[in-house]
């Protein structure tokens, strides 16, 4: 599949079918807050990973330290 | 060569400081406190494995230049790493940054650890945006036009021209890495030499009018828990009363 003059491979075109990003940013707007959807996505993974580090337990191999 | 020769010579002197301050057991630790086992005490070392990623990837992109990374299968490779690199560096930072805002980790006299890593935080942004800067696509001019004004209404773009290429690329390169790099050093140091910080006291019940006052904020050693109060003797049996 040729887009100009470099031909895309069949993953690639694959790929973007699933996460098209031939558009415009997504932009999220709250009063004066205005942030673009894959910036909002990647700070709410990081407070879920924040989370996750706090309430999951550490594996410690029976072994505690001094 | 003399005693006295040698306590003169700077070499000894430095060394005796460096050991001073530096322990070798200090430095490089057998063990760790037991608080430290929680995923949240993971993410600066991923911070520095990040950091080690984004330096490699970057040392070979500037041997081989801008036609190679934009050119070539493998220069497009390593261009990715050094990218995803940088994400996750700002992404697990950040992440360090939080859990050691939220546990106050300037307590017990870490206040230069602390203000070294929100320092380091402070160069990487800058260090970041002339990267962008210095992809040399549209992207990069796209981002320097629209940053040209911003800096120029802080004053700042007098000497700090984002749409000159050259000196982008210098600060990217040389100035700013260095700075982070020595930041982390010199923050790593800090955390061996006073410790990771330890968590706040944890009460098992829930703080009421009558409870207990929290006890004082503790560095290292781990706080342990203070021993049992001396039991009084068993009072002496009571006579029973006659009818």
């Amino acid at each position: 599949m040729a887009w100009g003059h470099r031909r895309l491979s069949v993953e690639t075109v694959l790929l973007g079918a699933i996460i098209n990003l031939n558009h415009p940013a997504h932009v999220v707007h709250w009063h004066f807050f205005q942030m673009s959807l894959a910036n909002l996505v990647v700070i709410v993974v990081m407070i879920v990973v924040f989370a996750a580090a706090i309430a999951l337990p550490f594996p410690t191999h029976g072994r505690g330290g001094s | 060569m003399s005693t006295r020769a040698e306590k003169r010579s700077w070499t000894t002197r430095t060394r005796e400081i460096a050991v001073g301050a530096m322990p070798p057991e200090r430095l490089l630790p057998d063990e760790q406190p037991s608080y430290v086992a929680s995923w949240i005490y993971v993410f600066g070392v991923l911070t520095i494995a990040a950091l080690i990623m984004i330096v490699l990837s970057g040392v070979v992109l500037a041997l081989k230049g801008p036609a190679w990374w934009h050119y070539t299968g493998i220069g497009h490779f390593i261009n990715s790493v050094h990218l995803w690199a940088v994400e996750l560096f700002f992404f697990v930072m950040v992440v360090h940054l939080w859990g050691k805002y939220w546990m106050a980790a300037w307590r017990g006299g870490r206040t230069r650890t602390w203000m070294t890593g929100a320092v380091c935080f402070l160069i990487a942004v800058p260090t970041a945006f002339t990267g962008y800067l210095s992809q040399q696509n549209f992207d990069a001019q796209w981002i320097a036009t629209q940053a040209k004004d911003g800096i120029n209404a802080t004053g700042a773009g007098a000497f700090f021209n984002v749409l000159n290429f050259g000196q982008m690329y210098s600060y990217h390169i040389l100035l700013l890495p260095v700075a982070v790099v020595a930041l982390v050093i010199w923050h790593v140091l800090l955390v061996r030499r006073h410790g990771v910080v330890p968590p706040f006291p944890v009460f098992a019940a829930a703080p009421g009018p009558q409870s207990t006052p929290p006890a004082p904020q503790s560095t290292l050693p781990a706080p342990q828990p203070p021993p049992d109060p001396p039991q009084p003797p068993p009072a002496p049996p009571q006579p029973q009363a006659k009818p």
